[in-house]
């Protein structure tokens, strides 16, 4: 036995450190989570109330404009319709909204974080560690405390969502920016470029491959996660596997899951024929 | 008139910067101070001065410092002590913004591995330092097209770096660099990535070029027939001290060491003057 007197609780802190939050800063966590909703929400209604063939003119003309390929466009636009012939076009709808919203938060707060762990291999040795940690901690543990301060629903699955999916963001955007030619640098810096304009002008376009990688991962990872968002009241392909399990409705999982399959391969398609597309366009395939 | 003027200065990679200049100070040589203190002596103490309008070839073999002492111009690498000025104002002590001004309107380099932006096209290259400088789109459409068509890249505008041959590609980082306006050029071995026939050729557009300009260019490179063939002085470089410096006439004539006629020799066997 571990004797008791060198034990330590870090429960009761955490606990008292939440309630704490949830009754000085509540209304400032509702007022964001008002905000994200709406987001969330006009976009969903968008994907829900467009006419089918539409947005699914939408995913071709997408998937055209990263791959420059018919072919390309039509597998994933057939693939796309048949979410619909599984009867699972309005889940589908949900969760690609939410998969849209959780891919651009990811990006939007990845890509800082990437970038200041390039500076330095001091941030770098700090920050890998907690990337490990997000991508590792069971969802559930941060699933609850998220509950807690935004509520059931839709809010806190994007949170949990996010948290998972945007480790590989910021490592790519690390690495890419890590292996930039140095030359290409030293010419930046000899022509009397700012650190600005060596950034954008020159290290994230370079960099902007290994970027989409991490994009490509974040929305895999993202994908990944409807399931257990769907146990706190997020809508859509994930509640069809969770009432599939819950009911012993082993082809109504089965059909779900499917969808989730194809929903997957667009992304994943869309994401990396890009990368590829800008890859090949530098010579370096 | 004296454009750059280098005063001791030296550079010191490592820990224990202050003994190994000592010690390079007396001469000690770089692998001895390295064994001693740790410490990598690039370049020992070096007083330099060039003229405006001169072409001065840095020659040396690779890890002789040439590249080091070429980036302490525009600190690129920055001095372990001495002093370094172009038209008499000290270069050392600009803040980091005054030191991107002269960066921008003193000084252009070219790189021995192009260093060109491979996700733009040639003009968008071409036109990075007058970008930089943030000269309207206007004036920078002008100068791109018209340094494009000087270096013989017309027609090619429009193409991706990677779409070039190695001397097209080096035409380009020129063309970048002449386009900044700049009236000094760092070259740093420009041409050594380049087959024999195609450096010829940029050799002679070079010469052309700075017939028309008179720009300063400080040139490095591993070749003492091309130093000879373009420069107005070379200085000869071994383990990171000047051993020799003068016109290619007085290089060959009175070589100052064996090291340096070991050079020389070379350049008569492959029937050359």
């Amino acid at each position: 036995m571990f004797p008791e007197s060198f034990t330590v609780s870090i429960a009761q802190p955490i606990n008292t450190f939440v309630d704490w939050l949830v009754i000085n800063y509540g209304d400032l966590f509702e007022l964001f989570s008002d905000g994200l909703l709406v987001v969330l929400v006009a976009l969903e209604g968008f994907f829900r109330d467009a006419p089918w063939w539409f947005v699914l003119l939408l995913i071709g003309l997408v998937a055209y404009g990263a791959s420059r390929s018919i072919r390309h466009a039509l597998g994933l636009m057939a693939l796309s319709f048949l979410m619909g012939v599984l009867g699972l076009w309005d889940e589908a709808m949900q969760t690609l909204a939410l998969m849209l919203v959780a891919t651009t938060i990811a990006v939007l707060v990845g890509l800082p974080f990437g970038i200041l762990l390039s500076r330095s291999n001091k941030t770098r040795a700090i920050g890998l560690p907690v990337l490990d940690a997000m991508q590792t901690l069971p969802s559930f543990v941060y699933l609850i405390p998220a509950l807690m301060l935004f509520g059931l629903g839709k809010v806190p699955a994007i949170i949990a969502t996010v948290i998972y999916a945007v480790p590989p963001v910021i490592r790519l955007t690390d690495l890419g920016l890590r292996q930039v030619n140095k030359e290409v640098l030293e010419a930046a810096d000899a022509f009397g470029a700012t650190p600005g304009q060596r950034l954008w002008k020159v290290e994230l376009p370079l960099a902007l491959p290994s970027i989409m990688a991490g994009v490509n991962q974040a929305t895999m990872m993202a994908l990944s996660m409807v399931v257990i968002a769907s146990m706190i009241g997020n809508r859509g392909l994930g509640q069809e596997v969770l009432l599939g399990i819950n009911t012993l409705d082993v082809g109504r999982g089965a059909a779900a899951g499917l969808a989730i399959v194809a929903m997957a391969i667009v992304l994943d398609c869309t994401t990396q024929a890009y990368a590829r597309r800008v890859q090949i366009s530098r010579g370096d395939s | 008139m004296t454009r750059i003027a280098l005063d001791r200065v030296a550079k010191v990679f490592g820990h224990q910067i202050d003994d190994a200049l000592a010690l390079s100070r007396d001469g000690v040589e770089a692998s001895v101070i390295r064994d001693q203190t740790g410490a990598t002596v690039a370049l020992a103490e070096t007083t330099l001065n060039i003229a405006a309008g001169e072409v001065f070839m840095i020659m040396g073999l690779s890890g002789s410092g040439k590249s080091t002492l070429l980036r302490l111009i525009n600190r690129l690498v920055e001095p372990s002590g001495g002093c370094i000025s172009i038209d008499g104002t000290n270069i050392n002590g600009l803040s980091p913004t005054d030191l991107r001004t002269v960066r921008r309107d003193r000084l252009a380099m070219v790189f021995q591995g192009f260093g060109l932006l491979p996700h733009r096209t040639v003009a968008d290259n071409v036109g990075f330092g007058l970008e930089v400088q943030g000269a309207s789109e206007e004036v920078r459409l002008t100068s791109v097209a018209d340094w494009i068509a000087r270096v013989g890249l017309d027609g090619f505008a429009t193409a991706l770096p990677h779409e070039l041959s190695g001397g097209m590609r080096q035409r380009v980082g020129l063309a970048r660099a002449l386009a900044a306006g700049a009236d000094i050029l760092l070259m740093d071995e420009p041409f050594s990535a380049l087959d024999p026939l195609i450096r010829r050729e940029m050799q002679d557009l070079l010469t052309g070029l700075q017939q028309e300009l008179g720009k300063t260019i400080v040139f490095v490179t591993h070749d003492l027939s091309e130093a000879i063939k373009l420069g107005s002085r070379t200085a000869i470089l071994k383990d990171g001290r000047i051993i020799q410096v003068g016109t290619g006439a007085e290089i060959v004539d009175s070589p100052a060491d064996d090291y340096v006629r070991a050079f020389t020799d070379d350049l008569r066997s492959s029937g050359r003057p």
